[in-house]
């Protein structure tokens, strides 16, 4: 049982390496600021997401893996309202930032 | 070469990017950015040296607090940046300023490189006293019990502060209301959201608070978030910041180092000295400062975001 914990920790903690990657390169390689926004949070949510589904089955106990969700779903809500927010000042500036 | 180590050494080497990029770059509000990740990312540091709550109190203060701060710097100083960035000082001044940072850097390294090895500490000296509180968490035990008194003056540093924020206030609009009046859209994202994260965040506040007894955290780190639920609160225009006349929350600014004043007070009249507890009510009394400080905390930090008052009461 824990070995495939440990092998579904390690592929999913490689996927989310992946994730975010991909999301800096296209954070430091896309055009505009939209596109650099859907960069960057595909590494916010699937990354981390994955992060954490990865952790935890090495959670030390229910709570550290409450703890673990709660700290993807915060990132969520916030990582979702900050790109609303600076694609809204983008469009309306009309700027590139 | 370990992996941790290898860690070490690009985290060292990230940081330092940081904060030359920080100094290097010519624009404020990049030169901001870059200096609130470079907190963040020396928060990870304190946490590889085993200071979670020095980690704590640099995220939160270091990086997040003061780049609020800075931000709404950088946004008041936009319109002026232009014609600052023309005037810039002679070759004389500059090299001055950079042989006197040199200088204090250089100072500062060989200072650490001299500390005698092992470097003098109270360590073994707060723990074997850890036991006379109550409390599980030394860093706890030196801030409220200890050196309670530096604790108890870096409140009254930042109420003195918020006075020196306020004191930028033009005569006619004195006890008006601080910044300017936030607006926007009822039914858009950041009003959602500025309804939603405020009950998880203060929650979090306050359980970071309440955790300082035995693990990392703490009445600033706590109070810290519960200022930036009130902040984002009143950036979705879902409140407005009170006059800064307001006796309510003037009360409140001053809750913090006035029960701690008392407590000391109390240990002069009942006790050994100045801020003595006593052995048997040490942790209630410390629970009782703290949870005032929390408060007085959320409310300095937010009203410093803030600024001065820049409207009319009635407004």
């Amino acid at each position: 049982m824990s070995f495939a914990l440990d092998i579904m920790t390690i592929v999913a903690v490689s996927v989310s390496a992946f994730f975010f990657l991909a999301g800096t390169v296209g954070l430091l390689r896309f055009p505009d600021t939209l596109t650099r926004l859907h960069a960057l949070t595909k590494a916010d949510n699937l990354g981390l997401g994955l992060l954490v589904l990865g952790l935890l089955p090495q959670a030390e106990s229910l709570r550290g893996g409450i703890k673990l969700i709660c700290v993807w779903i915060i990132v969520l809500l916030a990582g979702a309202t900050v790109s609303q927010l600076i694609a809204y000042a983008a469009r309306r500036e009309g700027s590139q930032l | 070469m370990t992996f941790a180590l290898a860690l070490e050494i690009v985290l060292a080497a990230v940081v330092l990017t940081g904060a030359v990029w920080t100094i290097a770059s010519r624009e404020t509000l990049p030169a901001v950015a870059g200096f609130v990740a470079y907190g963040l990312l020396l928060a990870l540091v304190w946490v590889r040296l085993g200071a979670p709550d020095v980690a704590l109190t640099e995220a939160a203060i270091g990086s997040g607090l003061t780049g609020a701060l800075l931000v709404s710097a950088a946004a008041r100083l936009r319109s002026s940046e232009g014609p600052m960035a023309v005037e810039r000082p002679d070759v004389i001044l500059r090299v001055l300023a950079a042989v006197l940072s040199a200088a204090v850097t250089t100072a500062l390294a060989i200072s650490v490189l001299l500390l005698p090895d092992p470097a003098p500490t109270l360590a073994t000296a707060a723990a074997e006293n850890a036991a006379a509180t109550g409390l599980g968490n030394p860093v706890t035990n030196v801030l409220m019990a200890f050196r309670a008194m530096d604790t108890m003056l870096e409140k009254i540093v930042l109420l003195l502060a918020l006075v020196g924020v306020w004191s930028l206030a033009p005569d006619r609009l004195w006890g008006g209301r601080p910044g300017p009046r936030h607006h926007a859209d009822p039914q858009g994202v950041l009003a959602f959201v500025a309804r939603v994260l405020p009950p998880v965040g203060i929650i979090v506040g306050i359980y970071i608070l309440w955790t300082s007894a035995d693990h990392p955290g703490g009445a600033f780190q706590g109070g810290t978030i519960l200022a930036a639920m009130w902040l984002l609160v009143m950036m979705a225009g879902l409140t407005d910041a009170p006059p800064v006349s307001e006796r309510r929350q003037r009360l409140l600014l001053l809750a913090g180092p006035v029960v701690f004043l008392i407590v000391g007070l109390g240990g002069l009249a009942f006790g050994d000295a100045f801020l003595a507890y006593p052995m048997a009510y040490a942790k209630p009394l410390i629970l009782a400062i703290e949870f005032a400080m929390i408060v007085t905390i959320a409310v300095t930090l937010g009203l410093l975001v803030a600024g001065p008052p820049e409207r009319e009461a009635g407004s």
